[in-house]
């Protein structure tokens, strides 16, 4: 069970209360209308999917019911840090 | 390959069974194989052995990080079935379940199929018509499936609430008798058993760093502990961790690895002679011929590669499972484990070639591989065999998620397996 520190609430909940949005910035495509098939592709499927630093969108659905960006490792589990949308993260992956 | 037989049983029994030969070689790699397959699961080995036995190619490697067999072929609920919505999807599980059929003889190891059936629940008049609308499109592709309604279930599953008080009520369910179980560690011990007769290496302890790709084309992997081994075919069959595989080839995949957990009770008199699982409340559970109730959970929402899970998760299917069957609400459960699946946006599997040349990946059957591993197996051969996909592969091609022809399991696998 994850405990989330909510930005916006200023507590730390559990995990129940959120729900995982996926991969964080990931940007929409500036020109859709003009995107081949792989990019559109790209950024509707393909994902990183790391073993180690990830950083993940979530959603406080029984809270606040708004986003903020985790940064987390999906192989211990551990967050290692929360930041607001639009803000970047201090910890990342190396390489 | 010594064969097992009720006469070798007896004849091993006179001396105290101390001399069966080894299942299987412990060598080491060559310098240089034909086909290497990276992942020694049940995927992987059904692989190598069918390509021993079909395409006759033998000077073939598969290569484990950890020992055989030891990822989700044994850790998943072992349920088979092959009642999938699409056309695609159906004639890929049925040529799966068809080789399921015949397995134990095949592979001369005893697979322990047992066709006990898989039901699904209604709970819904939307569960009812979306199980409707599965069973007549498997009835067209030729896959057995039928609805039973409360009534007739309640009559075949007594230990199912199908009363008008439960909280969801049960309104009938689809049951695919065909369906049921097997051993999983048998389905990866016979095939690592069938492939190493046939003069197939498996090498465990032997974790894959990084591949040797020179003009786009893959030459060999390069290993932790036995340095680069030449190939010049290489199938990637690693499941969860397909994503760190694709990285090292330089690509990405449209797949995210998450956590699924199982359970599994203290061993109880037997009361449920099949599968049943429920979409609506979400939980599914067979019996073991133990006695032990093995129940089956959701993924976590979140990517991981712990290989365990949220214990909330867990508490929601004993919800589930106490909703359908109130005389398990006091029993206690012994083990508790997770695996990591690689959980396609469609929910169908990707067997494919790669942007690399000569680099093919078998991954992406998330939340239901267990049921695929013969069929996987045998397709995914013929695809390393010949360079290019399978017929019954085609459509499951990494392209599809460019191009839009997405073969959507959402609906009619949903995310109970």
């Amino acid at each position: 069970m994850l405990h989330i520190y909510c930005p916006h609430c200023q507590e730390l909940r559990e995990e129940e209360e959120f729900h995982c949005s996926g991969e964080a910035h990931i940007a929409r495509p500036l020109d859709p209308d003009n995107c081949t098939d792989a990019e559109w592709g790209e950024y509707i499927f393909f994902r990183k999917n790391p073993r180690g630093i990830q950083h993940e969108m979530w959603y406080h659905t029984t809270g606040c019911r708004k986003f903020f960006n985790v940064t987390r490792d999906t192989q211990t589990y551990e967050i290692k840090e929360v930041y607001k949308i639009g803000e970047q993260p201090k910890v990342v992956a190396e390489g | 390959m010594q064969r097992y037989s009720g006469f070798g049983l007896l004849k091993h029994s006179l001396s105290y069974h101390e001399n069966w030969q080894r299942v299987w070689r412990n060598p080491t790699p060559k310098k240089k194989y034909d086909v290497i397959i990276i992942g020694a699961g049940g995927h992987g080995l059904a692989t190598a052995y069918y390509l021993a036995k079909e395409h006759g190619i033998t000077n073939v490697a598969v290569l484990e990080k950890g020992h055989l067999g030891g990822g989700n072929i044994c850790r998943n609920t072992t349920i088979v079935r092959s009642n999938y919505l699409w056309d695609e999807s159906a004639a890929l599980y049925e040529h799966s379940m068809k080789l399921w059929e015949g397995l134990s003889q095949e592979l001369n190891y005893n697979q322990m199929f047992s066709q006990r059936g898989v039901y699904h629940t209604c709970h819904t008049l939307g569960d009812l018509r979306t199980n409707e609308r599965l069973v007549y499109a498997n009835r067209l592709q030729g896959v057995d499936n039928e609805m039973v309604y409360a009534d007739q279930l309640q009559k075949e599953i007594p230990a199912l609430d199908c009363s008008k008080d439960a909280r969801y009520p049960v309104l009938g369910a689809s049951v695919q008798r065909r369906g049921g179980n097997a051993r999983h560690d048998a389905v990866a011990w016979g095939y690592a058993r069938a492939a190493d007769a046939l003069g197939v290496d498996l090498i465990q302890n032997c974790e894959v760093v990084d591949m040797e790709i020179n003009d786009g084309k893959i030459t060999g992997v390069k290993t932790k502990q036995y340095g680069v081994i030449k190939a010049d075919r290489v199938g990637c069959v690693t499941a969860g961790n397909s994503g760190v595989m694709a990285k090292m080839a330089g690509f990405k995949l449209p797949v995210e690895s998450h956590p699924l957990q199982a359970l599994v009770s203290e061993p109880i008199k037997p009361f449920l002679d099949t599968v049943v699982m429920s979409n609506h409340v979400h939980g599914y559970m067979s019996q073991s011929d133990k006695g032990d109730l093995v129940i089956g959970a959701g993924i976590d929402g979140w990517v991981g590669y712990g290989q365990r899970g949220s214990y909330g998760i867990i508490e929601h299917t004993i919800q589930a499972i106490v909703e359908l069957f109130p005389l398990t609400s006091r029993v206690r459960m012994n083990r508790q484990w997770g695996g990591i699946v690689d959980a396609c946006p469609d929910a169908s599997p990707i067997l494919s070639e790669t942007p690399v040349k000569n680099l093919f990946f078998n991954c992406g059957w998330g939340t239901g591989g267990f049921k695929g591993t013969p069929g996987s197996g045998n397709v995914f051969a013929h695809t390393l065999a010949h360079g290019k996909a399978h017929p019954l592969a085609e459509p499951f091609s990494i392209n599809r998620f460019n191009t839009g022809a997405l073969i959507d399991e959402h609906g009619a696998a949903g995310v109970a397996h």
